[in-house]
Parts: C-alpha cells; sequence; structure tokens
C-alpha cells in the first residue's frame, strides 16, 4: 500500500467517523442558537470557537460532514445505478443505434458544464439538499455510463467471453457475471474521485444558497456566512475551508492510492 | 513593456491630478438597482432612493429629519374648512428638457396619479382628491372630499413628484424632473449617472457631477468602500464591518434610524394563524434583542406594534408581548396545538431576513412550531409572498413612512380584515386636530399590538459609510431618499 492510499483513508475515515458520531453526540446542540456567545475564537468550552449566531464551530463541522457524505454518497449512488448498467447496454450492443443514443444523450449532458446543470435543477425545482442530490446525480451519469462502456468493450474481445457466449449465455448474464465484476476496481476508483467532487459540488451550491437550507449545517453556507466576517473572526471561514480542503484531498488521495493498489498492469510494472 | 510602464505611470500621475482637482464629484453606492426610473408608477425604493429631491421634486418635500418643508410649492394657504389648498408655485422653474413648470404640471400629475387607470404605487395618497383646478400659471387649488390631517405630508411622497406631459412618455428610462441634478446616463446593471443642472430654479448644490452603483452583496460592498472605489454607501449591508470602518481615519460611518419598522409577517388568513391565540404565542415566542444582536449586529430598536419608535406619536407596546417562551408553549396549548405545528418561512434577501430568520426559526422550534426555510430572490418574493400571499411566515421591513394604514386593507398581503380598525383610519385620514390624530394613532398601534397582527421586531437602521470628508448625507432615511443637495466635500 502507498503512503497516498494510507494518508488519504485515515483523512477520510477522520471525517467518516465524525459524521457518524454527530448521530449520537455532538459537542452542543446547533439547533438552539446562542447569540451572546458568538464569534468566540477556540477556547476550552468550544474547540473550534463559535460562529456569528453562537453555534459550536467543531458540532457544525460534523453535522456538516454528515451532509456533505450523505449528499455525495447518494449523488455517486445515483450516477452508479444508472450510468454503469447504461454504459453496459451500451457495450453489449456495441455498433447499434442503441449504443449510438445512449452515448450521444450522454454527451449532451457533458456538454453543459456541471454545476451549471446542478443550478439550473435547483433554480427550478427549488433550493434543497435533495435537489442539490439528484443534480450532482445527474451529472454523475454520464461519467460512469462512458467509463464502463469504455472498460467494458475490450473485456468483449476476450477468449473466456467468447466461451461465455458459446455456452448459450445472454447478453445481459455476461454482463452481470463476466464483465462487471472485472470492471469493480476501476468503478472504485472513478467512486472516490466522484465522491469527492461531490462533496465540492454540494459545498459550492450550498454556498450560493442552492444546497441544504438552514437548519441543515453545510459546509459550504458556513463558508458563505463567514464571509463578511472574515477580517473580524477569520476562524469562521477557515475552519469550514479547511474542512473541505482536507475531505477532498484525502478522497483524492485514497482515490490514487486505490489506483495503483487495484490496477493489476501497474502492480505488475511495481513488482 | 516598457511603454506599457510609462502609460501606467502617466495615467496615474492623470487620475492623481483630476482627483486633486475633482472634488465635485462623488460615487454613491446603494444596494438595488431600480427597475426603471418612474417614482409615479413604479413601487420599487430604489426609485426614489435615486431621483428623489436629486432629479424630481413635489409641491413639498421631506427635509434630512423627516419635516415636511417648501418643494415646488413656494407657500400655501387652507381653506378655514380644511377642503382646499391652494398652493403657490416656485417662479421660474423649468424642467430639464427645458418646458416651464407651471399650474397646469400640476394638475397633469395629480390627475394622473389619481386616475383610475394610474399605475401609482401609492394611489392612497391621492384618493381624497376632488378636484384641481387651475387658477392662473402659479397657482393651483387642490378641492378634497374631507379634511385630510397628512395631505401636505403624502404630496412630499416621492410617487407624488411633480413630471409634465411633455416627457411622460419615456419617463421610466429618461426621467426629466424639475431637481438640481439632470439624468444623463443608465448602464443597467452597473451605475446611473447624473449631472448639475445649471437651469435649477433654486440654490445650486455644490456637486456637479454624481455616480450611484449597485452593489448589493455585503462582502463586494465592504470590498468597494475598502478599495474607496465608492465615495459613500448608503444603506451598508453589511452591520458587522461597521466597526472596521469606524476604527479607519479614512472614512466616516452614521448610523442613523429608517421608516423601516421590521416585522415577521404572518398570513392572518392561512390557518392557524387565523388563530389570535397562535399569533400571540408566535409573539411571545422571539426574542427581539437576540435577533438585534445576532442578525444586525446590535443595530436596531425593538418594536411593540407597527410604528417608528422616533415618532412623537409612537406607543410603546413592547410589554405586550415579551419574551417568554413558556407563555408562548402554554398559549399553544391553549389554541389546540400542544405540539405545535409546521409552517414555511419565505426569506427575501436582506441579511435582515436571512440571518434574522435562522434566529427566528430556532425560537420558533423551541416553542414546538416547525418551520420550513425558504430563501427567495427579490422577484420570487413579490410574486410567491406580496402577490400571491403564498407563505405562513415572512421577515420584511416596511420602508415606507407612516405606513400605519396598509393594515386597514384586507387585501395586502398579510391580509388583516378587522373592521374597527379600518374605521379607526377613516376617522383618523378625516380628523385634521393634531392631539385627537395622537390618540387616535395611539389606539391603532394598540389595536395592531393586541391583535398580534405581525411579530413586530425592530425599527430598522440605515447605515452610511462615507469617506471622512464629505458632509451633507442624510443620517436618517425619512423617506428612502439620497438627497445629493446639500453634498459637498470639505477640503
Amino acid at each position: 500500500m502507498s503512503r497516498n492510499l494510507i494518508i488519504g483513508t485515515a483523512l477520510t475515515l477522520v471525517f467518516i467517523a465524525l459524521a457518524a458520531v454527530s448521530f449520537i453526540w455532538t459537542p452542543a446542540d446547533i439547533e438552539n442558537l446562542d447569540i451572546p456567545n458568538k464569534l468566540q475564537t477556540p477556547n476550552g468550552a468550544n474547540l473550534l470557537g463559535t460562529d456569528h449566531f453562537g453555534r459550536d464551530i467543531l458540532s457544525m463541522i460534523m453535522m456538516g460532514a454528515r451532509t456533505s457524505i450523505a449528499v455525495a454518497l447518494v449523488a455517486v449512488g445515483i450516477g452508479m445505478a444508472i450510468g454503469i448498467p447504461l454504459g453496459l447496454l451500451a457495450a453489449a450492443r456495441h455498433g447499434s443505434l442503441l449504443d449510438e443514443l445512449i452515448m450521444r444523450g450522454n454527451d449532451l449532458v457533458f456538454a453543459f458544464p456541471s454545476l451549471v446543470i446542478a443550478i439550473l435543477i435547483t433554480a427550478v425545482f427549488g433550493a434543497s439538499a435533495v435537489n442539490a442530490i439528484i443534480a450532482i446525480g445527474i451529472f454523475n451519469i454520464p461519467v460512469f455510463a462512458r467509463l464502463t462502456r469504455g472498460a467494458a468493450l475490450p473485456i468483449w474481445e476476450r477468449d473466456f467471453i467468447l466461451a461465455a457466449r458459446v455456452c448459450g449465455k445472454s447478453a445481459a448474464r455476461i454482463s452481470i457475471e463476466h464483465i462487471l465484476p472485472n470492471i469493480t476496481n476501476l468503478m472504485i476508483v472513478q467512486g472516490t474521485i466522484q465522491f469527492s467532487l461531490g462533496i465540492l459540488a454540494e459545498a459550492a451550491l450550498s454556498y450560493i444558497g442552492l444546497g441544504a437550507q438552514p437548519p441543515t449545517a453545510s459546509w459550504g453556507r458556513m463558508l458563505a456566512d463567514a464571509q463578511t466576517l472574515v477580517s473580524i473572526a477569520p476562524h469562521t471561514a477557515l475552519i469550514p475551508g479547511f474542512a473541505i480542503l482536507l475531505m477532498v484531498l484525502g478522497l483524492n488521495l485514497m482515490g490514487d492510492g486505490l489506483r495503483d493498489w487495484l490496477d493489476p498492469r501497474i502492480r505488475v510494472v511495481r513488482t | 513593456m516598457h511603454h506599457i510602464k510609462t502609460l501606467a505611470a502617466s495615467t496615474a500621475i492623470v487620475l492623481c491630478a483630476s482627483a486633486a482637482l475633482a472634488q465635485d464629484s462623488i460615487t454613491v453606492a446603494i444596494q438595488l438597482e431600480p427597475p426603471n426610473l418612474d417614482p409615479t408608477g413604479g413601487a420599487a425604493q430604489a426609485i426614489d432612493s435615486v431621483l428623489y429631491a436629486n432629479v424630481f421634486e413635489g409641491l413639498t418635500r421631506f427635509d434630512a429629519d423627516g419635516a415636511i418643508i417648501r418643494g415646488l410649492a413656494q407657500s400655501w394657504d387652507i381653506s378655514d374648512d380644511g377642503l382646499v389648498y391652494t398652493f403657490n408655485l416656485a417662479a421660474g422653474v423649468t424642467f430639464h428638457d427645458g418646458t416651464t413648470m407651471d399650474a397646469e404640471d400640476v394638475k397633469f400629475s395629480l390627475d394622473r396619479a389619481r386616475a383610475e387607470d394610474s399605475t401609482n404605487a401609492q394611489k392612497g395618497l391621492f384618493a381624497g382628491i376632488t378636484d384641481v383646478t387651475v387658477v392662473d400659471p402659479l397657482t393651483v387649488q387642490v378641492t378634497l372630499d374631507q379634511p385630510n390631517g397628512s395631505f401636505l405630508f403624502n404630496m412630499a411622497w416621492g410617487d407624488a413628484v411633480i413630471v409634465a406631459p411633455e416627457s411622460i412618455e419615456n419617463i421610466a428610462s429618461n426621467p426629466i424632473g424639475t431637481g438640481p441634478f439632470t439624468f444623463t446616463d443608465w448602464v443597467q446593471g452597473d451605475r446611473l449617472e447624473l449631472t448639475r443642472n445649471d437651469a435649477y430654479w433654486g440654490a445650486a448644490p455644490a456637486l456637479a457631477n454624481a455616480t450611484f452603483r449597485f452593489i448589493s452583496d455585503p462582502t463586494a460592498a465592504f470590498a468597494a468602500v475598502m478599495a474607496e472605489d465608492v465615495d459613500a454607501f448608503v444603506g451598508f449591508p453589511a452591520p458587522e464591518n461597521l466597526p472596521q470602518f469606524e476604527a479607519d481615519p479614512r472614512f466616516q460611518v452614521l448610523v442613523g434610524n429608517t421608516e423601516g419598522e421590521t416585522i415577521l409577517s404572518i398570513n392572518n388568513q392561512m390557518p392557524p394563524f387565523d388563530n389570535v391565540l397562535v399569533r400571540a404565542a408566535v409573539a411571545s415566542a422571539i426574542d427581539r434583542q437576540a435577533i438585534i444582536n445576532g442578525a444586525m449586529f446590535g443595530l436596531g430598536t425593538p418594536i411593540g406594534t407597527h410604528f417608528a419608535p422616533h415618532n412623537p406619536d409612537y406607543v410603546d407596546l413592547l410589554s405586550n408581548s415579551p419574551h417568554n417562551p413558556d407563555v408562548a408553549r402554554a398559549l399553544l396549548a391553549v389554541a389546540g396545538f400542544p405540539d405545535g405545528f409546521t409552517t414555511t418561512l419565505k426569506l427575501p434577501p436582506p441579511s435582515y431576513a436571512r440571518r434574522g430568520g435562522e434566529i427566528i426559526a430556532s425560537q420558533l422550534r423551541d416553542i414546538g412550531i416547525e418551520t420550513e426555510i425558504t430563501n427567495l430572490e427579490w422577484a420570487q418574493w413579490i410574486e410567491e409572498v406580496f402577490t400571491n400571499k403564498d407563505f405562513g411566515l415572512s421577515i420584511v421591513s416596511h420602508t415606507e413612512p407612516m405606513d400605519i394604514g396598509i393594515y386597514a386593507n384586507p387585501d395586502y398581503y398579510f391580509q388583516y380584515d378587522n373592521p374597527d380598525f379600518q374605521a379607526l383610519m377613516e376617522t383618523l385620514n378625516a380628523t385634521t386636530d393634531p392631539a385627537e390624530r395622537s390618540a387616535l394613532l395611539a389606539q391603532a398601534q394598540t389595536i395592531l399590538s393586541q391583535d398580534y397582527v405581525n411579530g413586530y421586531l425592530f425599527e430598522l437602521a440605515v447605515a452610511t459609510v462615507a469617506k471622512a470628508d464629505i458632509q451633507g448625507l442624510w443620517v436618517n432615511q425619512p423617506t428612502a431618499a439620497v438627497d445629493l443637495t446639500g453634498v459637498s466635500w470639505s477640503n
């Protein structure tokens, strides 16, 4: 295992642990505002200080981690659940009209910058965490569809697939029983990368007010709220900023490390 | 590269030189851009902010303290029965297009504003007028259907300015008034420019040019003032940044009061808010000081009714709805909601609403009322909340002066329908005796407070940040206006 993988996994696990702990315990209740106690710098009672409403920032970060992870996880899930079957189908029907339709449809979604689609969707259907998930999920679909098709096509040429076809297995069974297991590693690596992009997208949408609505905590909205306070209480902006940075960095390092670790070709070269 | 440096250096020198000489121009920022430039046709405050007293003038006008002083009318006589106002107009007044301002223009403006098909946003100001007669070019007689103690006040509003039939067609894009500044250019989304009117009938203003810029984002506003891109910011949107400007010798900070009653609007026709006990519970759940400290960083005066605290007729009714969550929970239980309920809280963009909304949501959650917060842009807010009345709760500042009369209109967006209050307002409008008016206003304020029509939060303060050597800016905002007539640089 590479150092990247270890550092990345450790960082990611820290945030997942924070989010998990927030379900049963946070240092303070963030729904009760304590305005006289606002904008405290980190101290014994509030380890990371308080925000402009006197809420404990550590608790906000923990609840925000939960929002970020939930949004990104479901969004990547949507992308995988729709994108991978579409990609398998396109690969199985390679060269057919269906293949063309699927891939050109994906191109169409890809043609729009992802965040612009997300803004469009949340602007039309209203700003909420659910719509943010759908928006981020939709632009994950073509990523997985393309990758799946690209990875599946060379496998279809392999001899063991030919053997399976000779045995009379249908294209659907071959896709699920033989193609899918062979591209799983790739999907995990891509999933990690898309997960980090999902976290960024959620933060960006919340920053411009189109993501999770108050009182749901969100790192992006913490940043937006802190924007005019940067000069008087810099910690209110630095802490959520670093949270986003570390989480995304962790996921990217983990994705890199996983690729090195799981990709058989690279592994052969190394050993 | 060398050329570019030389060019940059020489440009800098030219800029410095012109800055040293040109102390007769000013760049003023306000938050919102006017949607059009017709104060007699649009409701948006931003129209008045830019044009009131600068480009357009009325018969009377507000001064910096909110007192009614002479405008285009230099004097007036009121008949003994209080029904006929005879205005003597200033002589030698011309519109910016060169046409003369006379009694015919006054008749045209008032008749247009009170006409059936008028789009004036404050038609109520003109409702009592039965006739406008031109006596001679400089004298005009206005007849009312009943005495109206606030008629001269009504005529001072931005919606009652005098316009000319010759230029009315394009007023929304090319406003032609009689004021000390002429409109020169409007680059939509960026700036609006005014130039001194050398043919002005009154005292000439010190400034030769004025540029208005529109910056609603608090961070951009802070950056623009700090970088001295603007000379003054009237209605600075981020109260948390004011201490920094106060500590900076380059700037002065003026904090004044406005006519903005900031309220938690309650949809009085939507169950369960049609129950006065529920509204009383909401009122008791609100901790005003926490909202002022949390949303406005301490700027603002708590109010207990829909009236400005700096008005001599204000009655302090805060004791009617002190902050007490236990009382609020008890009231909810009596009203039949021991476990509370869920409603909507729709918030327009200003920070008093967005931040105040989060605080109020937390205070209401404390007594069992869950709120779904929706953040709206102004256009959406006007459509969803103000026009379609599709809301449970909202937060907005009502910045019109002396606007308690809105409660007499059952169709107004919070839909308060109380015949007693409506009758009281009619009596008030027909009363001219100041003592009687005070008594009636006190009664009106008390009714609103006891009916818990809305959650009364605080009187909005206005902060103006300006360069230290600018003088003459209004501190208070008796009406939405950035009056530049008395503004000058001290050096």
